[in-house]
Formats: structure tokens, sequence, C-alpha cells
């Protein structure tokens, strides 16, 4: 029985890793433009597909022939999988690569968003950029199907073990992985100068251009940020269920926005503090009542949260003005 | 005053602005400067478009006709950070603070503009991210101790007393290192004490730091104390310019102050109108007839009655 609990414990925090980086993008976004960016989940799928296609690149000997066939150049890739692929320093440069290269394409594909869907509404009513969002994930989720694939087996990468518990290399991996972005983003947030910048903006956008803080690029940085770390989970995501499909955002993103609602939208460490909750709420959900309710019950505990804390567990109450 | 101004640029220089949203001209053909080192007051009453005339000089509007000149360069158009890089930096009528940040942290802010490390320097903490954070921590501190507000440095914004929170806006906006300080009534909701450590701050800022001070203000015994030259706007349009004492004896001005009574207007109205058809030449007018002539017709364009004026200097 011990053994069952911890093991749901350990799946519940893996995947409350995952949520946590997902909601940190919309809680990002939300405290700088009060906008809630639904095509955040596409963004996660974003980075599972552009994973996957480095992934493959580099290790993946049919990919790799017929993607040389038609960029010759490309072909010191085909020598380079040896080396990736046999020894244990090539893997984890290897798993470098797919994310960095991941996380970069797909913060800017947010900074794209922003700047072509959102940026030119800036001043327009709150339901605009909330609809062009919306068309914006339709259309992501409609080309990764069409111009790619609907679904794409994902490599397992790390050895399949169990160090007892449920405790695998993966779930190792994720959970690590994960908490360590948390820490850099909290830090990097809480001291550092352009943090200091964002902060400002998210409290008051025009005080803070008139002390001379780029509005814009503070802005486009926060695009930048979300996206990438999104896109951390997706592959998180594709490692650990051994696939990435179009629609794969759905309801992580769902998950990920009620997490960071129950946290508190807008604030950093509520949107962690409620990604890691909801992963083990669900995970014990599933073990003790049965998966089919585990949605059921982190709903209902994000609706008594919200009675007693409409500004989530970490958020201010926010006073109506009148 | 400086009325007959030479070739030399002035430090802001408003050449007929204008902003209309809608058809509301919300200030309207305004000429105005001011030159370095001066303290300069806007006044009128609410809803006179002081404070539009605040965000037209420092890019949050841009003017739909005529334009603002800064160190004489446009600020049409320009975004309210270069606009602070260029040296305007001010404070807000309703306090602005951001609030959840310590009053540390909030001066920090200030200093944003005048720093450059990258993000480079920030994640891997270069020794010179490193120094030039603790040269902003104590510019930082340095000017917290120059409104006197030291001992709140740690304390979060919101936190703080009314009086200091404005002297802490005053901090941050003095962080960027303005050539011209706006201040949107400083002085509002301060007790007698308040206002009259402010009117030191303020002296202090233009004698110690050389910053020109431009402020709106609705308690007059600040701005008679401070302004060396006063704008007075009424309804988006500028009615009188002057020394405190010209003001003060300016009829236009009291009148946009106190009103006028609906039967004394119409009647002065179907006077003047009388006087003007009678009259062909307006020099000629006697002192009192002219003065209500001047308020009702000419749109009210920099409108110190010239004979009204000539008696008080005589």
């Amino acid at each position: 029985m011990f053994n069952y609990i911890v093991s749901q414990l350990v799946n519940g925090v893996t995947l409350g890793g995952m949520y946590a980086l997902i909601a940190l993008g919309y809680t990002l976004v939300y405290g700088i433009l009060l906008m809630i960016n639904f095509a955040h989940s596409e963004m996660f799928m974003s980075g599972g597909y552009i994973g996957l296609g480095v992934l493959n690149l580099l290790s993946n000997k049919a990919v790799q022939a017929a993607v040389v066939a038609r960029l010759p150049f490309l072909a010191f890739l085909q020598s380079a999988r040896t080396f990736f692929t046999g020894s244990t320093i090539g893997m984890i440069l290897m798993l470098l690569i797919v994310f960095g290269i991941s996380a970069v394409l797909t913060g800017c594909l947010g900074m794209l968003t922003e700047r072509f869907a959102y940026r030119p509404l800036r001043n327009a009513p709150r339901l605009c950029p909330l609809i062009s969002a919306l068309g914006i994930s339709i259309f992501l989720q409609n080309a990764a199907l069409l111009w790619i694939d609907n679904s794409i087996p994902f490599p397992s990468l790390l050895p399949t073990r169990d160090f007892g518990f449920g405790i695998t290399p993966i779930r190792i991996f994720i959970i690590v992985t994960s908490l360590i972005l948390l820490f850099v983003l909290d830090r990097f947030v809480s001291t550092t100068r352009i943090g200091k910048a964002m902060r400002a903006t998210s409290q008051d956008q025009d005080a803070a251009g008139l002390m001379g803080i780029d509005i814009n690029s503070v802005i486009a940085l926060t695009f930048f940020i979300g996206p990438a770390l999104g896109a951390v989970a997706g592959i998180f995501s594709g490692m650990y269920y051994g696939v990435v499909t179009y629609n794969m955002g759905f309801f992580p993103g769902i998950k990920s926005f009620t997490a960071a609602v129950l946290g508190g939208i807008g604030n950093l460490r509520g949107a962690m503090l409620g990604g890691f909750m909801l992963g083990i709420i669900e995970a014990l959900a599933s073990g003790f009542i049965s998966s089919g309710y585990k949605d059921v019950i982190a709903f209902v505990i994000l609706i008594i949260v919200l009675i007693f804390r409409p500004g989530g567990l970490l958020g201010e109450s926010v006073v109506e003005k009148v | 005053m400086s009325e007959t101004s030479t070739a030399t640029t002035h430090l802001v220089e408003a050449k007929s602005a204008t902003i209309a949203f809608g058809g509301l001209r919300a200030v309207d053909s305004v000429d105005l400067h001011i030159d370095a080192g001066e303290i300069v007051a806007l006044i009128g009453p609410n809803g006179a478009g002081k404070t539009t005339f605040f965000n037209l000089l420092t890019g949050i509007y841009t003017p739909t006709e005529g334009e603002v000149l800064f160190d004489g360069r446009s600020v049409s158009g320009v975004k309210p950070h270069v606009i602070a890089a260029r040296g305007i930096s001010r404070t807000f009528q309703n306090i602005r603070l951001f609030k959840a940040m310590t009053s540390l942290e909030n001066v920090m802010i200030g200093r944003h503009v005048r720093t450059k490390s990258g993000p480079f320097g920030a994640t891997f903490r270069t020794p010179a991210f490193r120094r030039e954070e603790a040269q902003i921590q104590a510019d930082a501190e340095r000017w917290l101790e120059f409104v006197g507000l030291s001992q709140f440095a740690n304390e979060i914004a919101s936190s703080l007393p009314y009086g200091a929170q404005r002297r802490l806006e005053i901090a941050r906006a003095l962080a960027t290192e303005p050539k011209l300080i706006c201040l949107d009534e400083p002085a509002a909701g301060m007790n007698n004490k308040e206002s009259a450590e402010l009117n030191q701050l303020i002296f202090r800022i233009r004698d110690e730091l050389g910053i020109t001070v431009l402020l709106i203000e609705h308690d007059m015994k600040v701005v008679m104390n401070l302004a060396e030259r006063i704008y007075v706007l009424d309804f988006g349009k500028l009615i009188a310019q002057g020394t405190p004492g010209e003001i003060q004896a300016n009829p236009a001005v009291i009148e946009a102050y106190l009103g006028k009574g609906a039967d004394a207007i119409v009647r002065e109205r179907a006077e003047a109108q009388a006087a003007a058809e009678t009259d062909a030449s307006r020099g000629s007018t006697p002192p009192n007839a002219s003065a209500n002539d001047d308020l009702l017709e000419s749109d009210g364009i920099i409108m110190t009655p010239p004979n009204a004026q000539a008696k008080e200097d005589a």
C-alpha cells in the first residue's frame, strides 16, 4: 500500500513538473497583458514536434538519409550519428541540443505570434486578442496535422528500469529538469534587471514605459520565455508517453491553465505550486478512485479553492474599485 | 520673465500643440516654452488639459496638430521609453508606483534606462554585471536618501504612508537622471507640514541637481511659492501666462477658476459685440471694455489683457 502511494506521488510530481512548466507560460502572459494565450497549448505541441524533428535529424538513420538526399550539405549529421547514439556523453549532448533548439525555435514562434496576432490588437477590446489566440491555436494544430503527421512515435531515449516506488530514469529526468528550470526562472525574474523590468511592466505598463523600459521588448521576451518552457514540457511529454500528436496540447493546456488559476494567475510561484498540486491530485485520484474520475476530482478541487480564495492560492484577492 | 526670447532654444517648446479626442480638443493650440533651470507651473481648473499636456510631453499621446519639442527635438510619436532616455521623467496624479516592489526596487527600476547589461550578463552573473548591479543599488539608495526615505528602503511601496509614496515617486523619477521632471499634483492630499517639506524638496531638485521642474498643482500656496512662471490652461486653451503676481491679478484666470454668472456672460457678450461694432480700432476702447472683449472674443489664446497689464506695471 505504502509502495503504491509513493509511486502514485512520483507519477504526480512528474506530471506536476510538466504542468508547472506550461502553466508558467499562461501566467507570465496573463501577468503582463491580462490576456489568456489560448495558443500556448500549441507551443507545447510545437515544442514536441520540433524536438522530435531535431532528435530524428541527429539519430535516425532513415530520416537522415531522406534529408541528406535533398540537402546534401547536412551529410555531416550522418557521421555524427554514431557519436550521438553510441556514447553516454553523446546522448547527453544530443538531449541538450534537442531541448535547446526546440526551446529557441518555439520561443521564436511565440514571439512571432505575439508580433503578428496580438500586438496589432494591443489596444483592442480584450476579447479580440483572445479570439486571435484561438485562431492561432487552430491554425497551428492543423498545420501540424496537414504538413507533418497526426501522430509520430517518440523514441525512448532513457533506459527503462525501475528503481522501486515507480521511480524511473525518465521521471527523475523530468522532475529534476523542471525543478532546475523553475528555480532559474524564479531567480531570473526576482533578481535580474530584466526580470525587474518584467515585474514593473506587469504592475504598471505606462509607468514602466515612462521609467525608460521598452514595453514591447519586455512583452516579446515574455512571449519567448513562456513558449520556450512549454517546448521543454512538450519534449518531456513526447519522451514520457512515447508519441507526439497534433492535438497533444489540448488536455495539458487546459490542465496547466487550471493550475495557473489554482495558484493565482499572474503569480509565478503560484503557477508552480498549482502545477505540482494538480499533478499530484490527479495521480492520487486516478490511483485511488478511478482514472476516469481524475479530471473530475481535479476540477472539483479547483472550484472549491476558487470559492474560498477567488484569487487562487497565492494570488492577491483583488478588491474591485468603485 | 524671459519673454524676450532670443535665438537660444528652449528646453521645452510647444508649438500650437493640439490633441483632439473625437470632437474634444483636450489640449488646444497651446504655445509655451520652458527654459533650462526654471520652475514652471501649469495650473487650471479640473479638466483643463494639464495632465493631457504631460501625456503629450512624455510620449503617451501624440499631438494631432502642432508639435512639442524637447531639447530642440520633436517628441511626437516617440516611444515613452525613448523620451525617458532623452531626459524627461514624471510622477503621476494618482500615485503609480510598482506597488508590489520595495521602495529600493522601485527606484532601481528608474535606473533601468541608464544601465545596459543584457540577458547574457544577467544569466551568467559576469563581473561586469555584478558591478553594475551594485552600482544601481548604491545609486538607488542615494536617491532614497535625497528624498528622505532611507528608512523605508526595504518596505513594500504600497505600505508606505501617503506622503512618502509621493516622495518615492519623485525619487524614482529622479533616478532616471532627467533634465526635466514633470510633477503631476505632487502636493495633493498633503498636510501643511508635508507640503512645506515638498516645497523644500522641489527647490533642492532645481538648485542642487540643476533639473528643470514643470509642475501641475492645485494647491495655490505651493504654486505661488515655487513657480517662477505660471501657465494657465482652461478647456484645453492657454488663457494666461506670467509671474505668480501677474497670474493672481489676471481677471481671465479668476474667471476660469470662479466662473461667472450666466446672465453676466450674456450681458457682457452683447456689450462686447456692440463695442466691436461701434469701435473700429480696438486700441481706443476703454480699459474695462477691452478686458471683457478679450475674454470673450479672442478664443482665449494668451490672454493677459494688454491694458490691464500696462496699468499694473505702471
